[in-house]
């Protein structure tokens, strides 16, 4: 096959470039240039580009440049923007396999003679009577089924995960057998269009007005306030600056956006049984019934029954916050069946 | 690079490695070596050789040039001095300008500095601007500057003012003798016109007097410090004497050979950037509505023709066009930015396969988002 592999300049798709390579595929590595502002982390700083051209290099791949950065500020930084100006919780990592890698670069990678792009995730494609879905990867400490949760069988046709088999060990080893410069390189973290110096706040204060919020308790005594309602999230618990010391844990239970007023409470006022969910997407047909549902990138999936956009968890569940993503895998907690956003 | 101009500069990188400001023979045949290429260099220039530089290259003498020049006019004046350019200039310029809060100039749709607006931020201006820096040729259009009329403009409206010409791309075109004519510095980068990467050449008009950017030794009569490449000026000024004399054939050839390139990318959809009347005889931009440039580029690369669509940026991506933006070219046609250039080197058979190339990825594209469409 003709692969083109993204590559981000990790160690994942440096050995993802190896092992298509060794497979006999004919590979072109490729870097998308995505933001052009400042950063200091993440995929696409010269830096990690300079990594990915060199492993490319010392493997015998040709290695490309794609600059998206009107996409990714369109179809990823703008939606961020806007979600937490509407008080929601984008994850932008899971917007950017959505509308870059496994839409545009997979779009892009048709038409110019392409059998399939290739990624570094710890993720595999499980294939059964002709049918795909996205599988776990074969570290579950690593698994990134979650943020890839969104390939239809149009794409995951034409996806290929070359590393999902291997444990992220096994990666870092092969790296070094290799004498890849990634080898020891560390994983990539934070969402790559905000520095570390000045983190969500910054990135978001130079962009939107914020708005004072009143942080009160579900009686609606007042227990303080915040600087921005848009960086409060619910669940949240750090940070919430309580005036009355009170020591027991208390949670945000409800963000009422319009009013700037943030309700705290204990958690079992967190929990529900019911989360709705919108923007659905599938691997295969729309699924019903029970589902194991994950809320987070590595968090534990919870029994749920689904149908008419709404999750009814087995057992009360903390709410997700409006924007996040869930993701439905099947009873044996092996493939991706779908997903969509916390509503 | 021109065979002659690597064989000119062996001797100089092997054995002849002397250090030109020494005082024994080694030192003085090395000094031999870089008197005579800066004599052709002069030559070349209509110039003398006194007012030849040699730089590390392009940029460093269109930094020199307008660092040194706003240093100068800071330190006689008093007054904080001020850097003009187009819109259209390389980055090499543009930024020194914009960086010294400078000051940037509309173009026309043809990439020519507006000459109103040029003569009106002139004359808001006056006496605090230092230097105003006018490209002979733009490399990602091939626009021809009037710098007659430049020159015209700027000695009416800010006389105090020094004219200088990023002339890196016009070496392989026009007469440079016609070039200084004009102006007051002018930089020369050798790799575009057959001579090594490495070696530029910064041309000050007896009579100007600029601050050095690089201070050192004192070489180059104080304007440019550092060990002269003396290998490279040597490589520099053979290829320099070759394109000047080689000039008005390859001209002529060319331009068939690029006329019948973009007559070839026309019939395949493409529009003609600017018009090819104003345009050096190498240069073939042209914009395919509807496609994308980094998609023609890779099926190009694939096919053996190397193509361009803009600069690139440090991270290799090619980066939105200002030149495009700045003659108001649609968003759509910047997208589908194609420049291909013909050196002294290419053939009627290298045009005919570019076009059979381009014809093929054009169809494959246009297939493609029909396909997408439907």
């Amino acid at each position: 096959m003709r692969v083109l592999l993204g590559m981000s300049g990790g160690v994942d798709s440096s050995v993802a470039a190896a092992v298509l390579r060794d497979d006999g595929h004919e590979v072109v590595g490729v870097t998308m240039r995505l933001w052009g502002g400042e950063s200091d982390s993440g995929c696409c700083s010269v830096a990690d580009v300079d990594d990915a051209r060199r492993a490319a290099q010392q493997l015998g791949v040709d290695h490309l440049v794609f600059n998206f950065s009107d996409e990714f500020d369109e179809r990823v930084v703008a939606p961020y923007v806007e979600d937490h100006r509407r008080g929601r919780t984008p994850n932008p990592c899971i917007e950017c396999n959505r509308h870059l890698k496994f839409d545009r670069l997979l779009d892009r990678a048709t038409a110019l003679g392409f059998d399939a792009v290739a990624t570094g995730h710890h993720a595999r494609i499980v294939e059964r009577d002709g049918r795909r879905w996205v599988g776990r990867g074969a570290d579950h400490a690593k698994d990134q089924s979650y943020v890839v949760h969104m390939l239809d069988q149009d794409a995951l046709a034409r996806t290929v995960f070359p590393i999902g088999h291997l444990t992220k060990d096994q990666v870092r080893a092969e790296a070094a057998r290799l004498g890849l410069r990634t080898a020891t390189k560390p994983d990539s973290q934070d969402v790559c269009f905000i520095t570390s110096t000045g983190g969500r706040e910054t990135f978001l204060g130079d962009r939107i007005p914020f708005r004072r919020a009143k942080v009160v308790d579900p009686e609606g005594v007042e227990l303080g306030e915040l600087p921005a309602v848009e960086l409060v999230t619910v669940g949240q618990r750090r940070g919430l600056h309580l005036l009355d010391g009170a020591p027991r844990r208390r949670y945000v239970i409800d963000v009422d956006h319009g009013a700037a007023v943030v309700t705290v409470g204990p958690e079992s006022e967190l929990m529900t049984l019911e989360q709705s969910v919108t923007d659905l997407v599938w691997a295969d047909t729309p699924v019903d019934g029970p589902v194991l549902v994950q809320c987070s990138a590595h968090g534990r999936t919870s029994l749920a029954e689904l149908g008419d956009g709404v999750v009814r968890w087995a057992e009360p569940q903390r709410r997700v916050s409006a924007g996040q993503s869930l993701v439905f895998y099947d009873l044996a907690d092996e493939r991706v069946l779908g997903g969509g956003l916390a509503g | 690079m021109r065979a002659e101009a690597f064989e000119a500069m062996v001797p100089h990188l092997r054995d002849e490695f002397a250090n030109p400001s020494g005082s024994h023979a080694p030192a003085r045949r090395a000094r031999l070596a870089l008197d005579e290429a800066r004599d052709v260099i002069a030559e070349c220039l209509g110039a003398d050789a006194g007012e030849i530089v040699a730089t590390s290259g392009g940029t460093e003498s269109d930094t020199s040039a307008l660092v040194g020049a706003l240093s100068r006019h800071a330190r006689t004046s008093g007054v904080p001095a001020l850097a003009v350019c187009p819109a259209a200039e390389h980055h090499a310029v543009r930024e020194v300008v914009e960086a010294n809060d400078g000051i940037v100039v509309p173009v026309t749709s043809t990439g020519a500095v507006d000459l109103d607006a040029l003569a009106e931020a002139l004359t808001t201006h006056g006496d605090r601007v230092a230097v105003v820096s006018v490209m002979a040729v733009n490399n990602e259009l091939g626009t021809v500057t009037e710098l007659a009329e430049v020159a015209a403009t700027v000695r009416r409206c800010a006389p105090g003012a020094l004219l200088h010409t990023d002339a890196v791309q016009a070496a392989m075109w026009l007469d440079l003798r016609s070039v200084t004519a004009h102006v007051d510095l002018l930089s020369l980068s050798a790799h575009k016109f057959g001579g090594p990467k490495g070696v530029g050449v910064l041309w000050i008009r007896r009579g100007v007097a600029i601050d050095p950017l690089v201070r050192g030794g004192g070489q180059e009569r104080d304007r440019r410090s550092g060990t002269q490449n003396v290998a490279g000026v040597v490589g520099a000024a053979t290829a320099l004497r070759l394109t000047d004399e080689d000039r008005p054939t390859i001209v002529a050839s060319l331009t068939v050979l690029r006329d019948r390139l973009l007559d070839g990318l026309i019939a395949c959809g493409a529009i003609e950037t600017v018009p090819r009347s104003v345009r050096v005889a190498g240069n073939a931009h042209v914009c395919f509505p509807g496609l994308e440039s980094e998609e023609l580029l890779y099926l190009l690369d694939r096919d053996g023709v190397s193509a361009s669509a803009a600069s690139a940026c440090a991270s290799g991506a090619i980066e939105a066009s200002h030149v495009l933006r700045a003659i108001a070219v649609s968003e759509e046609l910047r997208r589908g930015a194609l420049r291909l250039t013909l050196g002294h080197t290419t053939t009627a058979a290298d045009v005919d396969h570019a076009l059979a190339v381009v014809a093929g990825a054009v169809a494959r594209l246009r297939d493609h988002r029909a396909r997408q469409a439907s």
